[in-house]
């Protein structure tokens, strides 16, 4: 028996009283979870990697909290989305899933990190590294998978594929690398038109940081103080480039010039919680836009179609994986603080796995788009029109 | 000397409304509006009946517009609803892309179409495709507008038509109106419009006025999208044209009418979607047809035209083959006659109108 093992019996043994005192009270079922987790700490503290920081006079804490019930949430939504990430590899590779498919593996912490930070009712669209997003926004993982094999139960009814998936205050999915900085600055101004108390996070990666149109775009949130965080997910390459041949500059924190910038361990889901609150704090107190630089890696190369071993080392995916994983990394600070058990742990490992399994049955049983559905959804609001089909004689109807 | 020619046109359009009043009775209390004041009417009505529409462009604020087209708006309605912008095309498109998912209806003008090329992505892969990727869930109603196609002396860079490369895409609106009515009426249906409209106006027309009947002054006064106009009606050959044109066909039409040759005007009004139905009407009617743009010939709106015609019911009424009247398939060069003879002239169109006819 080891040590831990028996430091558990001995903790049952002497709470066995209060747990008696529960069974009077409050019933068996009551009973039965505060028998089993009773002994956990409710809440730690935890000293943080400190942020970098570009013309801003003071940083995120290094000493954050973290509670059971967030370091559960945390974990079980990172974990979905590894998984959720690991059957669309094996999909894809059974060819049910086509086109392109980029995968978030890897980088979990960023998302999760980043949803803690703002509320749903502040709005977010990134590039076409979007499953996990999609998924932190309120997406399904059903949805989510149907609408990468393309069947009707999708979340863009089988319309838009890996790159084109959309929520409430989610705006997707972009295929255009770049293109969505000015969107995302765009719906910043709707917030401040419209006077809601709301931001848009804006998320590009290293790859798009060199483009012309977000320099555009720093200008003029600057310029309209903009309630915009932008956040740079730099996983070291762009595509097959790394950084260094694709950059004169790797500071992405500084590229904003005149907007004030983070540098952030994107590794760390409480590193980026901490610095996503620090930033959304800038922006709603007027002060305009905020940019983050989230140091983050993935696991699989840029898309399906690119093993990702030509451009870096075997030896550096293991490495990142075996020291920096996000959900390991969280996981090791709640078993060591006493925040759960592993039998805790496996349990959700267990449920997220029958819910990915369950999804991927889905995603691979619904039918796929019916034929009527061709044309519809080319305008809002609209009387049915007409649209040419592939000849003349063939007309189709096109519904809103 | 392009004013001059303006004033003659404005003339000659100011003749043939004195003719037609003497023929017609004309409802009172009409008035002569010019075209750009027939935009800045529209949006003015528009910005004060909906409180998220704005308009944001470069020089639409305090500079009353690069073309004056936005003149007293920012007077009126302030910082928060007309916004000047930095040169920035793409974020200027794109910054409007979203609000209308996030509920704002915007405006973006472009000082001329010419440099949307610079954002044409956004307005192609942000705006017109995103309702259909999305599969309804995220609508955008915006409206991109400006001038379009050739001006005066301006060259290559600054002259380019663009109804053919916009009227090409699914998810887009494409208008170009003609006449002071069409601009306003129209503008308002695309402001009010759910979805991305690109709105083709034209330079050398924003200084002509043209006869608005009161009911077409007033604040409710819309055009259908997609319907065209017969403007002149006609029995030997149809002219289909868009924006600046039409006046061109008219013209031509007048003094082809001394010769006994009458032709059937009609005014597209909008690119896409295409009012096929009007122009095989015509065509079933007349039996002939020339299309005529400022564009570029090669895959152009008249070469749509001919190829709907002929996949469609009118065919079988042609008696001779559809013919397409077009801007020169070269770039728009500076020199004054080269520029002239770079654009269809009415002299142009009464040729083709002659040897379609045989005549």
């Amino acid at each position: 028996m080891c040590i831990w093992s028996i430091y558990q019996w001995i903790m049952c043994d002497m709470l066995a009283d209060f747990g008696c005192n529960l069974i009077s009270s409050s019933g068996a079922a009551v009973v039965m979870s505060a028998r089993t987790y009773a002994d956990f700490t409710t809440q730690a503290s935890f000293e943080i990697k400190k942020c970098d920081v570009h013309k801003l006079d003071d940083a995120p804490a290094t000493e954050v909290v973290l509670t059971r019930e967030e370091g559960l949430q945390y974990y079980r939504i990172m974990q979905t989305m590894r998984r959720m990430e690991l059957k669309a590899d094996q999909l894809y590779k059974q060819k049910i899933i086509r086109g392109f498919c980029h995968l978030y593996d890897g980088q979990e912490a960023c998302a999760v990190g980043i949803e803690a930070g703002i509320n749903l009712t502040d709005h977010l669209i990134t590039a076409y590294r979007a499953h996990g997003y999609t998924y932190t926004r309120g997406g399904t993982v059903k949805e989510i998978m149907a609408e990468l094999t393309g069947r009707r139960g999708g979340i863009a009814k089988g319309k838009g594929g890996s790159m084109h998936m959309y929520t409430k205050n989610f705006y997707g999915g972009n295929g255009i690398v770049g293109a969505q900085v000015p969107l995302g600055a765009g719906v910043a101004l709707a917030c401040k038109y419209q006077e809601r108390n709301e931001l848009c996070v804006c998320l590009y990666g290293d790859g798009a940081a060199n483009q012309g149109q977000i320099f555009e775009t720093y200008n003029m949130a600057a310029l309209w103080k903009l309630p915009v965080i932008f956040i740079c997910e730099n996983n070291k390459y762009g595509m097959g480039t790394s950084v260094e041949r694709a950059a004169a500059s790797t500071d992405y924190f500084k590229r904003g010039d005149f907007i004030p910038g983070l540098r952030v361990d994107g590794m760390d889901v409480l590193c980026v919680r901490e610095a996503t609150r620090f930033a959304a704090d800038h922006c709603r107190s007027g002060k305009g836009p905020i940019l983050m630089e989230l140091q983050t890696y993935r696991y699989h190369g840029h898309s399906m179609s690119d093993p990702g071993v030509s451009y870096r080392t075997r030896e550096e995916i293991q490495e990142v994986r075996s020291k920096s994983d996000p959900i390991s990394m969280l996981k090791d600070r709640m078993l060591s603080n006493n925040m759960a058990s592993v039998e805790e742990l496996k349990e959700i490992d267990v449920e997220v796995r029958k819910e990915i399994e369950d999804a991927a049955q889905f995603a691979t049983t619904d039918p796929e788009p019916p034929l009527d559905d061709l044309c519809n959804h080319i305008f809002s609001n609209e009387p049915p029109l007409e649209v040419r089909g592939t000849n003349p004689w063939t007309k189709l109807k096109s519904v809103s | 000397m392009a004013a001059l020619r303006c004033f003659l046109r404005s003339g000659k359009g100011a003749v043939s409304v004195l003719l037609r009043r003497e023929l017609h009775a004309t409802a009172p209390a009409s008035a002569q509006v010019m075209v750009r004041d027939a935009l800045n009417q529209a949006m003015d009505e528009e910005l004060e009946r909906d409180e998220r529409v704005f308009l944001l462009g470069e020089e639409v604020a305090q500079y009353d517009g690069a073309y004056k087209v936005s003149r007293g708006l920012w007077k009126k309605y302030g910082d928060k609803r007309i916004i000047d912008t930095p040169i920035t095309e793409v974020m200027c498109d794109s910054v409007l892309a979203p609000p209308p998912q996030a509920g704002l209806r915007p405006i973006c003008e472009f000082m001329t179409f010419n440099f949307s090329m610079q954002a044409i992505d956004q307005v192609i892969n942000s705006a017109a495709k995103t309702y259909y990727m999305s599969a309804g869930l995220q609508p955008v109603p915006i409206v991109f507008r400006g001038p379009n196609g050739a001006s005066a002396g301006v060259a290559a860079q600054h002259s380019q038509c663009f109804a053919a490369w916009y009227g090409h895409c699914p998810g887009l609106k494409v208008i170009s109106p003609w006449s002071a009515e069409d601009c306003k009426g129209l503008l308002k249906s695309a402001i009010r419009d759910d979805n991305p409209v690109v709105f083709l106006e034209n330079e050398l027309m924003y200084g002509v006025p043209f006869e608005m009947s009161e009911e077409a002054q007033s604040k409710d006064f819309t055009i259908p999208i997609g319907k065209a106009k017969i403007e002149r009606p006609g029995s030997h050959i149809t002219l289909v044209s868009h924006s600046r044109f039409v006046g061109h066909c008219l013209d031509a039409a007048a003094v082809l009418a001394k010769e006994g040759i009458e032709c059937e005007v009609i005014n597209l009004r909008t690119i896409r979607p295409l009012d096929v139905e009007c122009i095989e009407g015509s065509v079933m009617k007349t039996n002939h047809l020339v299309t005529v743009e400022g564009g570029w010939p090669q895959f152009g709106v008249g070469a749509e035209i001919c190829a709907r015609i002929m996949e469609g019911p009118a065919f079988n009424y042609l008696d001779a083959p559809a013919v397409r009247v077009t801007g020169v398939d070269i770039p728009m060069p500076y020199a004054k006659i080269l520029e002239d003879n770079s654009i269809p002239q009415i002299k142009d169109i009464i040729f083709s109108v002659k040897k379609t006819l045989n005549v």
